[in-house]
C-alpha cells in the first residue's frame, strides 16, 4: 500500500478508534492522546511492513494499550507515595476483545459534536475537529495553519481540557440542543474549506488537503444524517465552489474573478455531483442558508457562459437567503446580482445602508463591490477611488493586487 | 504583527531592578501568550548601528549605508506575530508590552497580508 493510501485509511479510521476507547473507558483527554500515538505508530510502520489483516483492531490494541501504560506508571507513583501493595489487575486483560467492536456511525458523529463544543473558541474547534476526526497529526494542522507546531499543540491542549472541565460527554446531545450544536459542526467544517480553499501560493498543498478533509468529513456526516438538508446543501456548496479551483487563479497566482474564468476548466463532475445533492434535498427539506447559497452556485455553474446566467433567479434565491439569514454580507453579494438586473444604480442603492453597519462600514468588500457597480455606472472617479480604498482595506495579497490593477485601468485608458 | 518600538540603548539607563521587571513581565506575557496558543513567532533585532540601508544610487545601481533607513529617536526594535481572534485582542497584548507600559517605546500592530483571497 502506498503512503497516501495508508493516510487516507487512518483517516477514515482514527474517529472510529477514539469512538471505541471513549466509550469503553471515558476520559476524552488520555484517550485522544493515545489513538494519536497509535496512528503515529501505524504511520510508521505500516508503509514499510505492510497493513495488518484488521486495521481497526490493531490501532484499537495499541491505543489501550498506551493507555493502560499511561494508568499503570500513574498508578504506580501513586502506589509508591502511599506504600500500598496491592497491584491492580493490567486492564488489557479485562478489555474485550478488539475485534469484537462494530464499527459505529455514531461515534463519529458523537466525537463532531464534542470537538464544536460551545465551550471553545472557533479556532480550537477547528484544530481538535481535524485532529480528533480528521485523524490529522498536530504538525499537520499547524502546517496548514501556518503556526509553529508548538502553538497547535497547546490549542489542541487546551481545548481538550476546557472541554472536561465544561463536563462534556461523549453522548448525543438532547433533540433541543442538537440543532444549534449542529449548527456548530457545520460552521466548522465550512470553515475548515475555506481556509483550504482561499489558499493560493506557499503551503498550496496542505491547504489543498484542507479542502479535501473538509468535503470527506461532510460526506461522512451527510452519510450519518442523510435526513438533514442543510449537511447535504453544506456538501453541495463545497463541491459546486471546489470545482472553480482550476480557473480562478491565472498563470501567474492572479484571482480570476467568476465573471471572467475559463469554465472549461470547471470540474464537471463536482458540478454535476452537486447540483443534483441540492436539487434533491430542496425537494424534501425546507431550505436552510447552505442549501440556498449552494443553489446560487448551481445556477453560476449551469450557465454555459458569464453573460448566460440567469440573474433574475439568483435575484430570487439572495432574497430568500436574506430571509433566512439577514446579514450584511448577504445583502451585498445580493446588491452585486440586482445590479445585473435593474441596473448599477438598484444595486449601489442597495449599497447605501451597508455603510451604517459597524460589520460593513469600512470592509474591503463593501468598497470593492461599489467600485464594480461604479465602474459597470461609467462613475470611472469614483470608481476608482473605492478600488484603491478597498485595497487599502484588504489583508489578502493576490485581492490587493487585483484590486490595484482594476483602479490602475480606470486611470490608464482614458 | 506587533511592532516594537523603542530609543536604542534605554536598557542601559534603567536601574537592575526596573531592568528585571521589564524582563519579567516579558517572560509572564510570552509564557500566556505561549499557553493560549496565540503565539505564532516573533524576534528581537540587533542595535540599529548594525543597521545597512540600501537604495538606488544617484548615478544607477545601488549604495549601500549604515545605519538605518528612518533618522528618528525611536527605532524598530523587533516583533511579535500573534494569532488572535480579533484586532482588539492584538491592541490589549501590545498595550501590556513592557516598552508600552513603562513608557520607553511605542507598539505598533498591523495585520500581515495573507498569500490568499476570495473569490470575487
Amino acid at each position: 500500500m502506498t503512503d497516501r493510501a495508508v493516510e487516507d485509511l487512518l483517516r477514515a479510521l482514527a474517529p472510529q478508534v477514539l469512538g471505541v476507547l471513549v466509550r469503553r473507558h471515558g476520559q476524552f483527554y488520555a484517550c485522544e492522546d493515545a489513538v494519536q500515538e497509535a496512528l503515529l505508530a501505524a504511520a510508521t510502520q505500516w508503509p514499510a511492513q505492510g497493513v495488518p489483516d484488521h486495521p481497526r483492531s490493531w490501532l484499537v490494541t495499541v491505543a489501550t494499550r498506551r493507555l493502560t501504560d499511561e494508568w499503570r506508571s500513574e498508578r504506580a507513583r501513586r502506589d509508591r507515595e502511599v506504600a500500598v501493595a496491592v497491584r491492580e489487575p493490567a486492564y488489557a486483560a479485562v478489555a474485550p476483545a478488539a475485534d469484537e467492536e462494530p464499527p459505529s456511525g455514531d461515534d463519529t458523529l458523537k466525537l463532531l459534536f464534542l470537538c464544536c463544543h460551545t465551550a471553545l473558541t472557533v479556532s480550537a474547534q477547528v484544530a481538535l475537529t481535524l485532529r480528533a476526526v480528521g485523524g490529522l497529526s498536530t504538525a499537520e494542522i499547524a502546517r496548514a495553519y501556518l503556526v509553529p507546531e508548538a502553538t497547535m499543540s497547546q490549542r489542541i491542549r487546551r481545548a481538550k481540557q476546557r472541554i472536561e472541565a465544561a463536563g462534556a460527554r461523549f453522548a448525543m446531545p438532547s433533540a433541543a440542543d442538537r440543532d444549534a450544536r449542529l449548527g456548530a459542526v457545520l460552521h466548522v467544517l465550512y470553515l475548515i474549506f475555506n481556509e483550504g480553499y482561499t489558499a493560493s501560493s506557499g503551503a498550496e498543498l496542505h491547504r489543498a488537503e484542507l479542502t479535501g478533509e473538509a468535503i470527506r468529513l461532510a460526506r461522512e456526516l451527510r452519510r450519518l444524517l442523510p435526513d438533514d438538508g442543510e449537511v447535504a446543501g453544506l456538501l453541495a456548496l463545497m463541491l459546486l465552489t471546489d470545482a472553480h479551483r482550476g480557473a480562478r487563479t491565472g498563470p501567474g497566482g492572479e484571482l480570476v474573478p467568476l465573471a471572467e474564468q475559463d469554465r472549461g476548466r470547471w470540474d464537471r463532475a463536482g458540478i454535476e455531483e452537486g447540483v443534483a445533492l441540492v436539487t434533491e434535498a430542496l425537494t424534501w427539506s425546507a431550505p436552510g442558508p447552505y442549501q440556498v447559497q449552494a443553489a446560487i452556485a448551481a445556477v453560476h455553474a449551469e450557465a454555459p457562459a458569464a453573460a448566460d446566467t440567469d440573474w433574475p433567479q439568483i435575484v430570487a434565491l439572495y432574497r430568500v437567503l436574506a430571509r433566512l439569514a439577514p446579514n450584511p454580507m448577504v445583502t451585498l453579494n445580493q446588491a452585486a446580482a440586482v445590479a445585473m438586473v435593474d441596473g448599477p444604480r438598484a444595486g449601489l442603492a442597495l449599497l447605501a445602508p451597508l455603510d451604517a453597519d459597524e460589520r460593513t462600514a469600512g470592509h474591503h468588500r463593501l468598497a470593492a463591490v461599489r467600485a464594480h457597480l461604479l465602474e459597470l455606472a461609467g462613475d470611472r472617479d469614483a470608481a476608482r477611488a473605492a478600488y484603491l480604498a478597498a485595497a487599502r482595506a484588504t489583508i489578502s495579497l493576490p485581492e490587493r493586487h487585483y484590486l490595484e490593477v482594476r483602479a490602475a485601468r480606470l486611470t490608464g485608458d482614458r | 504583527m506587533l511592532l516594537i518600538w523603542n530609543r536604542p540603548g534605554f536598557v542601559e539607563e534603567l536601574s537592575e531592578e526596573e531592568r528585571n521587571a521589564i524582563f519579567g513581565e516579558v517572560d509572564v506575557i510570552m509564557k500566556e501568550l505561549t499557553e493560549s496558543g496565540e503565539l505564532v513567532g516573533g524576534e528581537a533585532l540587533a542595535h540599529p548601528a548594525q543597521t545597512r540601508t540600501v537604495r538606488p544610487a544617484a548615478g544607477g545601481g545601488t549604495e549601500v549605508t549604515d545605519g538605518p533607513f528612518l533618522e528618528s529617536k525611536e527605532q524598530f526594535a523587533g516583533y511579535l506575530t500573534v494569532d488572535c481572534e480579533t484586532p482588539e485582542r492584538a491592541a490589549e497584548i501590545a498595550a501590556r508590552w513592557p516598552d508600552v507600559a513603562h513608557g520607553v517605546g511605542v507598539l505598533e500592530v498591523r495585520p500581515v497580508m495573507e498569500q490568499s483571497g476570495t473569490e470575487m
